[in-house]
Order: C-alpha cells, then sequence, then structure tokens
C-alpha cells in the first residue's frame, strides 16, 4: 500500500520531467524557427457583400417594399 | 458620357423589372394607409442633403452632422436595425441581406435633391436620372 502511493508519486514527477524535457526543445524550436510577417501598411479590408448574392436580393425584395411600406417614418 | 450609355444598355434587359417595381409602388401610393410621418427635423436633414441614404440599408452623414443630426441617425439606424433583424428572421435571411436590399429600395426611393451614397462610397444627389446602384439591385 506505502509502497504503491510513493511509487505512484514518483511516476507523476517522472511523466512531469518527461513533460518538461519534451516541452522545452519544442518551445526553443517554435522560437528559433519564428516566422517573420511583415504588417500590411495599408488596412487589411474584408468585403462583406459576397454573402450577399443577388438571387437572395431579388427573393426578399417585396418582403424590403413591405417593410418601408408600414415603418415609412423611419425610412 | 460613355458611363451613361452603359448604364443605359444595362437597365434595358430588366425594363419589364422596372416596370413592375414601378406599378406596386403606384398602387402603394394610390392606397392610403395609416403612415406615420417622418420626424420633421428628420425630413429637414433629408430635405437639407445632409443625410442620406447608404447602400447597407441605414441612413449617413453625406457632410459632418451636427450632435443632434447624429443622434437622430443614431436613433434611426437602431430602429430600422430592429425592423430590419425582424424580417431577417422571418424570411429566413440575413440581417446585412435583409438591410442591403432595403438600401437598394430605398436609394431607388430618394427624390431629387436627396442624398444616397453609390456602392463606390461616394456622396451623390439625386436627379431625375436612375440613382447609381450595386449590381445586385433588382
Amino acid at each position: 500500500m506505502k509502497r504503491n502511493k510513493s511509487g505512484a508519486r514518483r511516476l507523476a514527477i517522472d511523466v512531469r520531467h518527461v513533460a518538461v524535457m519534451i516541452g522545452a526543445p519544442t518551445l526553443m524550436g517554435a522560437l528559433a524557427g519564428c516566422v517573420q510577417i511583415e504588417t500590411p501598411d495599408k488596412p487589411i479590408e474584408i468585403n462583406l457583400n459576397i454573402n450577399i448574392r443577388q438571387e437572395v436580393v431579388y427573393r426578399l425584395d417585396g418582403d424590403a417594399k413591405k417593410l418601408i411600406e408600414q415603418n415609412s417614418e423611419i425610412f | 458620357m460613355g458611363k451613361n450609355v452603359m448604364r443605359m444598355t444595362k437597365w434595358k434587359p430588366t425594363g419589364w423589372a422596372l416596370a413592375a417595381v414601378a406599378a406596386t409602388a403606384a398602387v402603394a401610393l394610390a392606397v392610403p394607409s395609416a403612415m406615420a410621418q417622418r420626424d420633421p427635423a428628420y425630413a429637414a436633414a433629408r430635405a437639407a442633403g445632409q443625410i442620406g441614404e447608404q447602400p447597407d440599408g441605414y441612413l449617413g452623414f453625406a457632410t459632418t452632422p451636427t450632435p443632434a443630426i447624429r443622434a437622430l441617425v443614431q436613433d434611426l439606424n437602431i430602429k430600422r436595425k430592429a425592423a430590419y433583424t425582424a424580417s431577417a428572421q422571418s424570411t429566413g435571411s440575413t440581417v446585412e441581406q435583409f438591410a442591403f436590399t432595403s438600401g437598394c429600395n430605398l436609394i431607388a426611393k430618394t427624390k431629387p435633391g436627396e442624398k444616397y451614397q453609390t456602392p463606390g462610397g461616394a456622396w451623390k444627389t439625386r436627379d431625375a436620372s436612375p440613382p447609381e446602384r450595386d449590381a445586385r439591385c433588382p
């Protein structure tokens, strides 16, 4: 029982050491192999309009007209 | 000049669609309904060209706004977004899709002298000719 407990602890420590040993070179490697990215001088523009297709606009047209008519105070 | 010719050619195939739109609008105008009026301050800012319709379905500032006009537009745009959101849900579309479709209609409905924003982002004053709208507008 006692031996089991200490055995388990030793195993836990070993695992942690192994993790550190594996982790350290990985981290070193990651730092050494840093990819340099140049920041663009122009702002990145994301065109959200790609989500709006003409067929969708045609489908919604009638409902849009109705909404505008029925809420003319805000349009 | 060349641009105008291009535009004319572009509109030709949609002649019937335009006629249908015009007919629908005419019927809508002919039928008297309990339509609420625009707030006088809003109507005045619109008529003065201080604010105008954007392609995205919201109001924008054609000139630097006064705090009062800014507040007015923000309030209207919040109300518009709420209306677009409800309609988007009932039509199974996104708020952006519904707002954009409304923007197509709202720019088409601008009256001569009122401002609207072109797809390129420039503010233009509406005249008698058709407004410059996104190619996806019906």
